[in-house]
């Protein structure tokens, strides 16, 4: 089963338009959606929990309408809102009564893990502790899929790294998935089986980490010399004062048939700015 | 089992782990019938996604390192000794590819070349 099915999805406003987005999800993997500020990461998120109700298009989580899978789906948001003047513990007897499989017994161990105080008030959490408490909530009912925009955002490495380790181990059971969102794109280089990646409301890229990262690399060419490299080797380019950097693909064959330049392995990061900032041709 | 992945290598990530497995069946430190951590558990411990390790299980499920039994999980296969060899050549065949690369670039002939394969195998 699909953990995620979205067909033909268009959300249009004035001056922006998400889609047509074609999107499959299969159960057991970890998806990361990566892309500018304002590229449409959210808006995407929020069509498909139906916060936002999409212009057209079709969208099944787990098979289902949002309505019927909501039990099954653990959500962590940009704007969460927890009321401030609550303890942390008290957010396990709201969620109580809202997921029939709530587990309080849970909760309060990734509250341990994470080192949260339960008798903190939400209003006195630091932003990384607040997300801490995001992540807690969406994982103590045993969902199936986990959708979280920008769940590391403000949390420092080490939590980071926690964090992850969930994720990792949420998808033990293969009819487990995630969907994440994030700016910080080095925590989805090895963890993320499949990259999404949208620009200016579009998909701009959608391929397999493994496919993406040993694939494309950097070639990186002296001003002087770029006239030796073919066009049609181009994906994109950026130029610096003492060098051009290329994107290729097939970065094997790119240092065969150019051994005197530099090709260079490529992070999520480096990719991003090469096809959002790059020209088409030098 | 031992598997260390590099990041910083050029080598992509699965074949790090494919060789690391190899390597190890080769030199017996993972026996015949062995059971190989599932994909998903090696993915969580090393902290690769699952996705990867499916590939370099695939391969060496189809190279014939390793074998799949349905609901029991994966398990090292029969050692091949022809295997072993062809791999070993391919390996080599890589290196000296390499070595031809350079070679034409500084215009240094095939005779020059194999009389220092001779030099360093000790015969001149």
């Amino acid at each position: 089963m699909d953990a995620i099915n979205v067909k033909d999805l268009v959300k249009e406003y004035r001056n922006f338009t998400l889609g047509n987005l074609n999107v499959t999800i299969p159960s057991g993997y970890i998806v990361g959606l990566i892309g500018e500020n304002g590229a449409g990461k959210t808006t995407f998120i929020k069509c498909l929990l139906e916060i936002i109700k999409p212009t057209k298009g079709t969208i099944k989580l787990l098979g289902q309408d949002i309505k019927d899978a909501k039990e099954d789906i653990g959500v962590v948001l940009d704007d969460m809102f927890f009321p401030e003047i609550l303890q942390v513990k008290d957010i396990s007897a709201v969620m109580k009564g809202i997921y029939q499989k709530w587990d309080e017994e849970l909760f309060f161990k990734y509250l341990k893990d994470f080192n949260l105080d339960p008798n903190k008030i939400i209003k006195t959490l630091s932003k990384g502790m607040h997300k801490k408490l995001e992540i807690a909530t969406a994982l103590a009912h045993h969902p199936k899929l986990l959708i979280l925009d920008e769940p590391t955002e403000g949390l420092d490495p080490v939590v980071r790294s926690e964090v992850l380790d969930i994720f990792l181990n949420f998808i033990q059971d293969e009819e487990h998935s995630v969907l994440l969102s994030t700016h910080i794109t080095s925590d989805l280089e090895h963890i993320a089986d499949c990259i999404i990646f949208i620009a200016d409301g579009k998909i701009l890229m959608e391929k397999d980490r493994d496919e993406l990262l040993d694939n494309y690399g950097i070639l990186k060419v002296n001003v002087d010399e770029i006239d030796k490299i073919a066009k049609e080797d181009i994906i994109a380019c950026l130029k610096h004062r003492y060098d051009y950097e290329i994107l290729v693909s097939e970065k094997d064959k790119i240092s065969k048939k150019y051994p005197n330049y530099i090709v260079d392995k490529i992070t999520l990061e480096e990719l991003m700015v090469l096809m959002i900032k790059g020209e088409r041709q030098c | 089992m031992r598997i260390i992945v590099s990041n910083s290598s050029p080598v992509p990530i699965y074949e790090q782990i494919k060789k690391a497995i190899m390597d190890q069946i080769m030199n017996d430190e993972l026996k015949e019938n062995e059971p190989l951590p599932s994909i998903r558990a090696l993915a969580r411990d090393i902290k690769i996604s699952v996705m990867t390790i499916k590939k370099a299980y695939d391969e060496l499920e189809s190279e014939g390192y390793i074998k799949v039994v349905q609901g029991k999980g994966t398990f090292v296969s029969p050692k091949n000794p022809d295997l072993a060899l062809e791999n070993a050549q391919k390996e080599i065949e890589k290196h000296l590819e390499e070595a031809l690369n350079i070679a034409s670039r500084y215009d240094i002939s095939k005779e020059d070349l194999k009389e220092l394969i001779d030099i360093l195998g000790g015969e001149a």
